[in-house]
């Protein structure tokens, strides 16, 4: 089993006409995604190898049956896309765009809350269910399906991970890249709640960062309601107070959002916290076999 | 002056003020910016928030002739992003000409460290104000509260004094109210915080008024931070904003052409260096140089790095896809600086291919006489035909580790014995 994406999704791509949307929705419908729309103003009734393009989302919903959306436009425009995106019927948005400007988040959050459809992202690779489907940049070659349901802020730092895992045997009911950015669609507690009810999944391997406070909302969450074991990682030891590491969201704020407090907050709660992400991967698959 | 406190949020300045720039804007991650007093009073002035007038002055003579302009008494205050400025001695109130002109000179120019030991910051321009006759001091902010996923509000009758030593020691004198993000926020919505605040009521209305405009520079300027301590009450009942604290998002500037260019520098010549080429980079301060693809995991490798026993000297994401020519560029930046001992570049190819990794240390090592160890891990898409360029190029002073670990303890071998 998996959470989010899976056979059945039908993906629609904003920005399949451009070069990255094009390079990544064609990567993604070569893995086996169900790619039936790409989504340009201005450009409907072309075709990117093959995929028609429509005007709007709502297009690729009702001509072509998208129930899922992926937004790879730019930043100044994502907002609106997103926007467009949590009305035009889709059950799942994933975005992908880098740099969207906070307060339009914060607005978009709302409305898709509102509206019940699943946000995911911004600032994030995606999503990737090993055999199934894959949304977004996720290297599918680096996990192996398996029982293992990864939810993360950062990518690369996953890839490390499921490279780990994959190596010791074992794979992923689902990987989710929730994002980098100061507010994000769906955040841990969110997917947390998926895998404990996805009954492929038998271990959750959350990958935390510096900034905010949602790996200790996690982790009160973890305590009162999910069942499954939880191993984490968090990066940003020695990150100093003030600046921004890279994500958006990577930055401690005074004494608030510091790695040392969020590893604490989820041990506090039973969660083991690995040193590297080597050794996350390695607690990860002693657990798994003790099961 | 009391010191700037701010509640749960509190700032390492990333520049040092106003230069005017021609560059073309860079593709790194944008950073929060942090806007000096009269640039968060010049937002607020916009916004029909009232402040003091004054003018800014970067010479002794600007800010004499400035202060004859204004009139006495007034502030004498120094634009650096830092709290604490008045214990530091960096806010000085002239009755004269002379005092004026001696506090000026007394400021400008002058290092200014924060009350945590931040900086120290030079003192580039003052800014020049009318005296306020002060009757209240009041605190007022907005925030963007990320887990709540809300703006919130917060007032207190106990301005002009450490915020966080406030709510610390009397909590229910700091009144926190979340904005509800589907309705407007406006003066009649702002009211009942003020109120519970315990604000004069002959305030209420004008600090209600405030509250909701301070709201909308949030929103119309793509604020994340805004604090006002003290908002004040003159002797003549006007509310007035007599500091400011603001922090624009990054990420907004492509629709603040005005922000933007404030935006334009930052005060580490290495930063702007990065900056510059494109690069997201962060300066600290050990002796090994590193370089890795994706923020988390750029953040992981400094961590293993310290665990081994060594000192970062920077954060640096080649970003995702990077290709020869970010290699060089990012040598270049993590070579300037010289305190560097030994490099590791730690590289998980997922989008980025090992082999073009690769090629631009071969291309690198061509262009810039690196003179320190550097130290390679490549792992994921096609690592393996990277590590046969570089086994190929056969390097000087280049070494490949198997894993993160390897590397790390690799690279803090290396850079202990080249010290």
């Amino acid at each position: 089993m998996s959470i989010i994406i899976d056979e059945t999704t039908k993906l629609a791509v904003s920005g399949l006409t451009g070069r990255e949307g094009s390079f990544h929705g064609l990567r993604n419908k070569a893995y086996g995604t169900d790619l039936v729309a790409g989504v340009t103003p201005g450009k409907g009734g072309q075709d990117v190898e093959g995929v028609p393009v429509f005007d709007t989302i709502a297009e690729a919903v009702t001509e072509a049956g998208a129930n899922t959306s992926m937004i790879f436009v730019p930043a100044r425009f994502a907002g609106a896309s997103i926007d467009e995106a949590i009305d035009s019927g889709v059950e799942t948005v994933i975005a992908i765009t880098e740099g969207i400007p906070v307060l339009d988040m914060l607005k978009l959050y709302w409305k898709a809350k509102e509206a019940g459809v699943r946000l995911i992202g911004p600032n994030c690779p995606g999503v990737l269910s090993p055999g199934k489907a894959n949304v977004g940049i996720i290297p599918a070659q680096f996990f192996d399906s398996g029982p293992i349901g990864v939810v993360s802020k950062s990518g690369t730092l996953t890839y490390q991970i499921g490279s780990e895992l994959k190596q010791a045997g074992t794979g992923n009911s689902s990987i989710v890249g929730i994002g980098g950015d100061p507010i994000i669609g769906s955040d841990f507690i969110d997917i947390l709640t998926l895998y404990e009810a996805d009954p492929g999944t038998e271990l959750i391997v959350m990958v935390g960062e510096i900034g905010g406070d949602a790996e200790e909302r996690a982790a009160e969450f973890i305590a009162a309601e999910v069942s499954k074991p939880v191993v984490a990682y968090i990066a940003g030891f020695t990150a100093p107070p003030g600046k921004q590491m890279g994500h958006a969201g990577a930055i401690i704020s005074g004494s608030s959002g510091t790695a040392q407090a969020k590893k604490d907050a989820l041990e506090a709660k039973g969660v083991r916290v690995g040193e590297s992400p080597t050794e996350t991967a390695a607690i990860a698959v002693e657990v798994l076999r003790s099961l | 002056m009391p010191p700037r406190g701010a509640l749960a949020i509190s700032h390492v300045p990333g520049r040092a003020g106003r230069r005017s720039s021609d560059r073309v804007p860079a593709a790194a991650t944008p950073s929060p910016m942090d806007l000096l007093e009269y640039q968060g009073k010049q937002l607020f002035a916009k916004h029909g928030i009232a402040v003091p007038s004054g003018e800014v002055a970067g010479t002794v003579d600007a800010a004499a002739a400035a202060a004859e302009r204004i009139g006495y008494p007034c502030a004498i205050k120094a634009q650096v992003l830092i709290g604490g400025r008045g214990k530091a001695g960096g806010i000085k109130i002239a009755k004269d000409a002379d005092e004026a002109r001696a506090h000026a000179d007394a400021i400008i120019g002058m290092d200014i460290v924060g009350p945590h030991g931040e900086g120290p910051f030079r003192v580039d321009q003052v800014w020049v104000e009318g005296g306020s006759d002060i009757a209240e001091e009041y605190y007022a902010s907005i925030i963007l509260d990320r887990g709540e996923k809300k703006l919130l509000a917060m007032v207190s009758a106990k301005g002009g004094m450490d915020i966080e030593a406030v709510a610390a020691e009397d909590p229910e004198a700091l009144v926190k109210v979340h904005v509800d993000p589907t309705a407007e926020f406006d003066a009649a919505a702002a009211r009942p915080i003020v109120e519970a605040a315990g604000l004069a009521s002959d305030a209420l209305d004008q600090a209600a008024e405030v509250l909701a405009r301070l709201a909308e520079v949030a929103t119309e300027e793509d604020a994340t931070l805004i604090e006002v301590n003290p908002l004040i009450v003159t002797a003549g009942r006007e509310v007035v904003a007599l500091d400011s604290k603001v922090t624009i998002d990054g990420n907004s500037l492509f629709r603040h052409e005005d922000l933007a260019e404030i935006a334009d520098t930052v005060d580490d010549p290495l930063e702007q260096m990065a900056k510059d080429k494109g690069l997201t980079y962060v300066k600290l301060d050990g002796d090994v140089g590193i370089l890795a693809n994706g923020a988390g995991l750029c953040m992981s490798t400094l961590d293993v790095v310290a665990q081994a026993g060594g000192a970062p000297a920077n954060f640096l994401d080649a970003g995702g896809g990077s290709k020869a020519e970010a290699i060089v560029n990012a040598l270049e930046v993590i070579k300037a600086d010289e305190k560097v001992k030994a490099i590791l570049f730690n590289i998980f190819g997922g989008i980025t291919r090992c082999d073009e990794i690769a090629k631009g240390i071969v291309t690198a090592s061509g262009e810039i006489e690196l003179g320190v160890p550097l130290v390679v891990r490549l792992d994921g898409t096609n690592s393996a035909e990277g590590l046969k360029i570089l086994a190929e190029a056969d390097l000087p002073n280049m070494y490949e580790a198997e894993t993160m670990l390897d590397a790390a303890r690799l690279v803090v071998k290396l850079a202990e014995e080249n010290r």
